[in-house]
């Protein structure tokens, strides 16, 4: 829960170890990380627009974890955040991002051609194709700490700029507040639709205060890019298609997503980006690229597969149920995206996904005629 | 400068915090230099001390201020771009969907005159209303939709906080009326009812510990030391009042049961009313559940308030669990002052609470009661409103009755003392109770008079 500036200096009252939060059940990267003496280090420190290490931890503090998924436990507020906070969130990020180290410099590569391949996943198995980013707008604040004011001026930009896309990205702006009836079955049924966050993770971190003010959903006339405006980042920008053309669906979102970020620039802003974390966003998970690439498969026989889950892990893949984060897949089909974010740029991402789907694919089908799969077990990528 | 020319001008600043007027740059910047340079250790010292209780909350309000002005002086000189600070006409929250009290006198105007203001503690007009502007009610029931962050934003906010207040509490006026605190229970008539009616008695209220910041604003240091405040106190009851505290991070399995089946145990808080108000920040931290042995007297610590205290028995003699309720209640009042602390009260709202509904007595006091009959009468509305009465479900506000059996408690909570209040549930509560025989012997029932509010 944010406060503003002048409210978090109530907390300088009180020593440190008397604001210490119990962290003793905790379970998050943020616990892992924050000692009491690191607590106490930080604990006087805010950046530019006022936010503090209390305002980033308090979702992980709200939220001690789970004893086997282990979430981040904290948000950034601004860009800032990032530098004021690094003693914190550098190990934080390190721990989730597979040893990326704060030396480290993070690749952006945005050109599809670049990509083999990709083209000729098998529609049998593959229903659809999806990727999706975000990008956080320079000298904004971040969903957990904007004002209504910031967050509406977010809002105005964004329309302005997506207004002026052209050919086959021309769209439409639908805000959350004025949608009528018959437009919001519509993006239901298009699965557009983004509902108020209710996962404690995001409540507790404030981001969705204020709802439905200033959110929206922009789409294409061919309802195959869309971006979420003012959900958990300032933006999130989706490309999807029926079938398995994943090079189609890359394609279009390298195209839109550097169209929208000259559109963006033209107005004098730029997307939140560093050569050491990539682009910023606000949870520490989606740093880098933000990106995850994925298709909607089905591997009935695969999953059942004792060595499914190594297979995943070697192959750097994550699955998840057809209703994205935290659901169960329903009928064999899977949601196969790659687990990592930063420290790989875009190509290489989508990349081992083509790749990986692809393999997939191929024990699908032995396994189907009853054939072993041990050959084609794949090394750790 | 002495330390009594630091007071004599914090004094004069406070006030002008108060009343959100900006203090003249010439002064502060002597202030700020000379506190850096010396004060620091002696504002330390009074700080730290709990028995200048009256001398913390002003002397707090300056040093906190410098920080204040401390930080924004880093702030500016930070370097990276500072943030935008946007005109109140851009911040005013839309309400058009909204049904609360609160969104029915946030006016643009009032909006932009209290948006830049802050309690002592740094409490703004936008954490006020959060709870408000993400929760726009319901087309039947309106809810307040503001709480108070300290003592101090009833003051600082009180352009918004009287208007709902006078809506809230049908009329009553904080700037020219004053309420009455009595719990001598000795002065209550009648108040044992018929057990074949009557299951059950309670009387809840609420206190909040002066100089510390209510649910939605605390922090973890000060939610720890309401806590601390609290156990000791309740350590010194004795007799029938004797107990034990159950902190709800180091609860053991089976108390956590017993307590569940007493039905004494509160959990995190899942309404949004509350949640995004922020009272259940670092849940379960400082939140415990106090009873006494007997398991009549109970106190929670941390939920929505920072105590509420509840007296409650099986069956119908609600004038002893009043007289139970008062006797614990000043119980503890001496004990806290003992320590140098004090509840927050004044002689217009009474006692302070988080949300404005609860300002005055706070107190509920009611009784689960079968009426079968009475239930089905098309007048039992209208008579539990001239009788100044409301309904509830047996799960408390919220919840449907189950087989006939009702909650009735008053509805009212400020402009009358505690007393009163009981009283007017007693007579009203023996008036159903009579309906309900009537309507069993086959004889008519008539609504009665209206009672009026203030007495």
């Amino acid at each position: 829960m944010p406060f503003g500036n002048s409210h978090n200096q109530l907390k300088m009252k009180f020593s440190s170890e008397q604001e210490y939060p119990d962290l003793s059940k905790h379970n998050n990267h943020m616990a892992k990380v924050l000692t009491p003496a690191l607590y106490e280090k930080l604990r006087s420190k805010q950046t530019p627009s006022g936010f503090t290490l209390d305002d980033v931890i308090q979702t992980g503090v709200d939220n001690p974890g789970h004893p086997f998924i282990m979430t981040v436990g904290c948000v950034a507020g601004d860009e800032e955040t990032y530098e004021v906070f690094k003693e914190l969130l550098d190990p934080v990020i390190q721990d989730r991002h597979g040893g990326y180290k704060p030396t480290d410099k993070h690749k952006t590569d945005l050109n599809p051609s670049n990509l083999k391949g990709g083209d000729d996943l098998d529609a049998n198995y593959v229903l659809s194709s999806r990727v999706r980013t975000g990008r956080s707008i320079c000298g904004f604040c971040l969903p957990p700490h904007c004002s209504r004011g910031e967050r509406r001026a977010v809002e105005k930009l964004s329309v302005e700029a997506l207004g002026a896309l052209t050919g086959d990205l021309k769209g439409k702006y639908y805000a959350l507040k004025n949608m009528t009836e018959a437009e919001q079955q519509q993006l239901i049924d298009d699965h557009f639709l983004f509902d108020k966050p209710v996962s404690p993770l995001l409540l507790a971190s404030g981001m969705a205060r204020d709802w439905p003010d200033a959110r929206g959903i922009w789409h294409n006339d061919n309802k195959t890019f869309l971006v979420w405006v003012n959900e958990e980042d300032h933006l999130r920008v989706i490309s999807m298609q029926k079938g398995g053309n994943m090079k189609e669906v890359f394609n279009r979102f390298c195209t839109g997503l550097t169209k929208i970020e000259e559109l963006f620039k033209n107005k004098g802003h730029a997307f939140m980006w560093n050569e050491h974390l990539g682009y910023i966003l606000t949870c520490p998970s989606n740093l880098g690229t933000g990106l995850r690439a994925g298709v909607h498969v089905k591997l009935p026989n695969l999953s059942k597969y004792r060595q499914f889950e190594e297979i995943l892990k070697r192959l750097r893949l994550q699955k998840r149920g057809t209703g994205g984060v935290d659901t169960a897949a329903v009928g064999g089909v899977f949601d196969i995206s790659n687990a990592d974010r930063l420290g790989f740029s875009e190509v290489e991402l989508v990349q081992m996904v083509v790749d990986g789907v692809k393999l997939l694919i191929v024990m699908e089908k032995r396994l189907e005629k009853g054939q072993a799969i041990e050959d084609l077990m794949p090394a750790q990528k | 400068m002495s330390f009594q020319t630091i007071i004599k001008v914090i004094q004069r600043l406070r006030k002008d915090l108060f009343t959100g007027n900006s203090p003249t740059t010439f002064i502060w910047r002597d202030l700020v230099c000379f506190c850096r340079v010396k004060m620091a250790s002696s504002f330390a010292r009074v700080l730290s001390s709990k028995r200048k209780v009256g001398i913390l909350s002003l002397v707090g309000a300056g040093s906190l201020t410098v920080g204040f002005f401390l930080n924004r002086e880093q702030h500016v000189n930070a370097g990276a771009h500072v943030r935008r600070i946007y005109p109140p006409s851009a911040e005013y929250p839309d309400l058009r969907k909204h049904n609360n009290c609160m969104a029915s006198h946030l006016t643009p105007a009032v909006y932009a005159k209290l948006s830049d203001k802050t309690t002592p503690n740094g409490y703004t007009l936008d954490l006020a209303i959060q709870t408000g502007v993400d929760n726009p009610g319901h087309p039947f029931i309106k809810t307040v939709g503001m709480v108070a962050g300290d003592e101090e934003s009833y003051e600082v906010f009180a352009g918004i906080f009287n208007p709902v207040i006078k809506e809230r509490h049908n009329g009553y006026d904080p700037c020219t009326m004053n309420h009455p605190t009595d719990l001598d229970a000795s002065k209550i008539r009648g108040g044992q009812f018929d057990d074949k009616y009557v299951l059950s008695s309670r009387v809840r209220t609420g206190r909040s510990i002066r100089g510390l910041s209510l649910p939605p604003a605390c922090t973890r240091a000060e939610r720890r030391e309401v806590e601390r405040v609290v156990i000791d106190a309740l350590a010194g009851l004795k007799g029938d009042l004797a107990g034990k505290y159950f902190s709800l991070t180091v609860m053991t399995e089976q108390e956590q049961q017993q307590l569940i089946d007493d039905h004494f145990l509160f959990d995190k808080p899942v309404s949004p009313l509350l949640t995004c108000a922020g009272m259940a920040r670092d849940w379960p931290d400082a939140r415990g559940i106090w009873h006494n042995n007997e398991k009549t007297f109970l106190v929670w610590v941390n939920e929505e308030d920072h105590t509420r205290v509840i007296s409650m028995e099986k069956g119908g003699n609600m004038k002893r669990v009043f007289e139970r309720f008062c006797k614990g209640l000043q119980e503890v009042e001496r004990l806290i002052q003992e320590k140098g602390w004090e509840f927050m009260w004044n002689e217009h709202l009474g006692y302070i609470l988080t949300c404005p509904s609860n300002l005055g007595t706070g107190l509920r006091a009611g009784v689960h009661v079968t009426l079968p009959r009475l239930s089905k009468d098309p007048r039992f509305p209208k008579i539990l409103d001239n009788l100044r009465l409301q309904k509830r479900g047996t799960g408390g506000v919220d919840t449907a009755a189950v087989g006939n059996t009702f909650d009735i408690s008053n509805l009212d909570r400020l402009g009358q003392s505690e007393v009163q209040l009981v009283q007017t549930v007693i007579d009203g509560v023996n008036y159903l109770i009579e309906c309900e025989k009537k309507l069993e012997r086959g004889q008519d029932i008539k609504i009665p008079a209206p009672i009026s509010q203030f007495k």
